[in-house]
């Protein structure tokens, strides 16, 4: 399968990146590792007329990890996320696909690109994090809460480029990740993040919990939070909050899992994500 | 619209220079532009593996890379694993151990396994299947190729 025809540049600078996507118009793309973007060109369900890759743009492909907070430039790739030791994170990166897959894809670039199905944008959103996405006017910061608009739509606008992405280390929780797939290469049925700080008396301080692919966009189980915070961490509590992981979710449906078996998943890997980040 | 860009990698060593259409998948370059057969295309969708060459030492899938992010980098085939009287040691395990039958996903098994073995000198079982977990044989049922890669590392 070949791609339509399209123009290319590979500019040095963030600068003239930008430059080429304003010029480029509205069908101009941006291509970081590709492993999203290409597979839908040679489908030709996306046809750009330009594409401008940052493979040249060494800013982007830095990791800063001080201060408890973890600043990853855009082109950091899934392999470099797996193996940094970035906790919750390291551990969703580690399930992307395939090692191949891990050597081209970016951070950046799965979550502008904004698949409900993929790892990244619910451990961003579990974290609490962010993204920095400059324009020609210049530079913002996106809560990751802001950020997933809607199916493949992000708050990166037109002529804009998600340049880094950014989340705190959160030492003393502990997490949990668990995704279910029928191969290790698809894209998760759905995948529960967790997060656990426990208190000093064994209760629990503070919960997050993401959900992947049970909705258009990231999710948080806020109501399972809820039952959660306060409580002692027992099978038992677990078990209760973990019940309400699909409250007032509308999963979409497809050919692997029917809505209620997606909720059925959100609730028992949401257990299980939660035993783990409690141990 | 749709000019042509000029790409320059070295290939198994040697410079390579073409002036290629941006839409050109660095698969097709290797095997057409190249004459490099010994990189296959399986599925055409980054699910089979058994495109994967290294770029700049890694593994990836060629069939969802352009000829043209390539520009610049060294990519190695499966030519440049070994030769015939001068196998390369992965080589070498696949064939004392049978790690194939039709022998069409092989090339991309062991341009995987290599980059496995470079990470990781010394995997275990788990290891070895986990990091062909993108590549897909049909004939084996894959228990002569991980044995071929756990032989492979243990001869070096």
């Amino acid at each position: 399968m070949i791609p339509a025809e399209f123009d290319y540049v590979a500019p040095q600078s963030l600068d003239e990146a930008l430059q080429a996507l304003a010029q480029g118009g509205e069908d101009a793309k941006i291509l970081a590792g590709g492993h999203s973007l290409i597979p839908l060109m040679k489908l030709r369900m996306s046809q750009p007329s330009l594409l401008v890759d940052l493979r040249q743009l060494q800013d982007l492909k830095s990791v800063n990890a001080d201060n408890g907070q973890i600043r990853l430039g855009a082109m950091v790739t899934h392999h470099r996320v797996a193996t940094g030791n970035f906790g919750l994170a390291s551990a969703a990166a580690a399930t992307i696909a395939d090692q191949q897959v891990r050597n081209m894809g970016t951070i950046g670039g799965t979550l502008a690109h904004g698949d409900p199905a993929s790892d990244m944008p619910a451990v961003l959103l579990a974290l609490e994090g962010s993204v920095v996405i400059r324009g020609s006017s210049g530079e913002r910061e996106v809560a990751a809460n802001d950020l997933f608009e809607d199916f493949l739509t992000t708050a990166v606008g037109e002529g804009e480029i998600l340049t880094e992405v950014r989340f705190p280390r959160l030492e003393g929780y502990g997490y949990g990740y668990e995704k279910f797939n029928r191969r290790q290469e698809d894209w998760a049925m759905v995948a529960v993040s967790a997060l656990v700080k426990k208190a000093a008396d064994g209760t629990c301080e503070d919960v997050r919990i993401g959900l992947t692919h049970m909705g258009s966009v990231p999710l948080r189980a806020t109501a399972a939070e809820q039952a959660l915070r306060g409580q002692p961490l027992t099978a038992e509590s677990i078990a209760s909050a973990a019940s309400h992981a699909a409250e007032g979710t509308e999963p979409p449906a497809d050919l692997n899992a029917s809505q209620d078996y997606k909720r059925h998943l959100a609730r028992v890997l949401t257990r299980r994500a939660l035993t783990t980040a409690s141990e | 619209m749709a000019g042509s860009v000029r790409v320059t990698m070295t290939v198994n060593g040697a410079q390579q220079s073409a002036e290629v259409e941006p839409r050109l998948l660095l698969v097709h370059f290797l095997r057409e532009t190249l004459g490099l057969t010994g990189t296959h295309v399986g599925c055409d969708t980054s699910n089979c593996g058994a495109c994967t060459v290294h770029l700049n030492g890694e593994a990836i899938k060629s069939c969802t890379l352009l000829a043209a992010q390539a520009d610049g980098a060294e990519i190695t085939t499966i030519e440049g694993m070994g030769q015939e009287g001068a196998l390369h040691p992965l080589q070498e395990a696949f064939w004392e151990h049978h790690g194939l039958q039709c022998g069409y996903c092989t090339p991309g098994m062991i341009m995987a396994s290599a980059d496995l073995l470079e990470r990781n000198p010394k995997p275990n079982e788990e290891e070895v299947r986990e990091a062909l977990a993108g590549n897909l044989c049909r004939c084996t049922g894959y228990h002569n190729i991980v044995k071929a890669v756990l032989a492979a590392s243990e001869a070096s």
